[in-house]
């Protein structure tokens, strides 16, 4: 799905422990992840299930698993959150996340507690960065490119930011010539990436409505900064500052 | 710590094309051209200059307490003058930023000099003093999904 991910754990400093190759397991999994999962591919169980060429009882088991969850969090967004996006089957809003996610539960089953996955932004961590130190994740600013808005830092959490960072603003608003949703970007935490990356996602298409909807989920927190600058930040989020 | 020092060399090279449109708009070309050149040569510079006390040029170049090391890049020829930078380093980490070379042929040059040098050096400096594991930011994938999601929002989907 076109992202990098990349991965830190601080105890093996570079040298893996003796025995299973587990980052090897960890990158297989992603790459199986892509086949199984990417609309880019017209193979892919996702591809051929979207085309009804498919049967879902016929795919990959995870496909249920992930279109249970999506079907979840698509109730709970108010369907901001969807798996058909742009009219097409797509479930990538939830697939990225969740793979990371469980890429770090498996560094997790070999043995490290403490190591953070960041795949293309979003980032699971899990344990602590070191002894007494927690996981400290900067939040790029969308305005200002190559600078922080603020740095959050925790432990066994998740961070996830979506927006117009990287690529400018191309949702743009017919009426107003101004971007549709108001918001510049919104960043999430909770425990698990999977559900908070979908939330970030759905709550950025919300635009302004989505502060009082994170305010009302229980576990999660969001920081956002407007398009004009401007930020706000649930009751929450500032437990989460560094 | 590659990753900082790229970092600093493309700040330094962004300011070489600054320096260039500021001041003589018509040569911006062989300014690109030179901006290429400085971040090839000062990135490769990372691992040829790490003795304490060694300076290879200029005058700016800071003193050394122990523990500290340099990393100097290769001096960046632009149309205006040469540009060479000098990052200070202790425990990995960059202390302090020295501009060895810096264009002076012009009061303009000298003016962007004294405002931009010093405000590259805070904000190369303030990133890193962050002292962060990783960045958060919104990706290419998620990006694209949300600009699907919003033009299926836009047509009633």
């Amino acid at each position: 799905m076109g992202t990098v991910v990349s991965f830190d754990v601080p105890a093996w400093a570079g040298q893996e422990p003796a025995g299973e190759p587990v980052l090897g397991q960890v990158v297989a999994w992603l790459h199986w992840v892509d086949a199984t999962f990417s609309p880019y591919r017209d193979d892919s169980d996702v591809s051929r299930f979207g085309r009804g060429s498919l049967a879902l009882a016929d795919c990959a088991p995870e496909l249920a698993e992930v279109l249970s969850a999506c079907a979840a969090i698509g109730d709970r967004s108010g369907g901001y959150f969807t798996t058909r996006p742009g009219g097409r089957f797509d479930p990538s809003g939830y697939v990225k996340g969740w793979a990371i996610e469980r890429a770090a539960a498996l560094l997790t089953a070999a043995g490290s507690a403490e190591h953070s996955v960041n795949g293309g932004g979003d980032i699971q961590c899990v344990g602590d960065h070191g002894p007494g130190q927690p996981w400290r994740v900067g939040i790029a600013h969308p305005l200002r490119p190559g600078t922080l808005a603020l740095v959050v830092a925790g432990r066994d959490f998740a961070v996830a930011t979506s927006g117009i960072a990287e690529r400018g603003a191309h949702i743009v608003d017919p009426h107003t010539g101004r971007p549709a949703s108001g918001l510049a970007s919104i960043t999430m935490v909770g425990a698990g990436l999977a559900v908070t990356d979908a939330y970030a996602t759905a709550a950025f298409a919300m635009g302004p409505a989505a502060r009082d909807w994170v305010e009302n989920l229980d576990g999660y927190e969001a920081f956002a900064i407007t398009l004009d600058g401007a930020s706000w930040q649930t009751a929450g989020f500032r437990g989460y500052l560094a | 710590m590659r990753r900082v020092i790229l970092a600093v060399t493309a700040t330094i090279a962004g300011l070489v094309a600054l320096l260039s449109f500021k001041s003589h708009a018509p040569t911006l070309a062989a300014a690109t051209g030179t901006t290429g050149g400085s971040s090839t040569s000062s990135s490769s510079s990372s691992s040829s200059s790490s003795v304490p006390g060694e300076f290879p040029t200029g005058s700016a170049a800071p003193k050394l307490t122990a523990g500290q090391s340099t990393l100097t890049g290769h001096v960046a020829n632009t149309v205006y003058g040469p540009v060479q930078i000098q990052l200070v380093v202790q425990d990995s980490k960059i202390v302090k930023v020295a501009i060895l070379e810096q264009p002076t042929n012009t009061i303009h040059d000298i003016q962007i000099g004294e405002f931009a040098f010093p405000r590259l050096i805070s904000e190369t400096l303030t990133a890193q003093n962050a002292k962060i594991d990783a960045v958060s930011g919104a990706s290419y994938t998620s990006a694209g999904y949300i600009a699907s999601l919003q033009s299926a929002l836009d047509h009633g989907i």
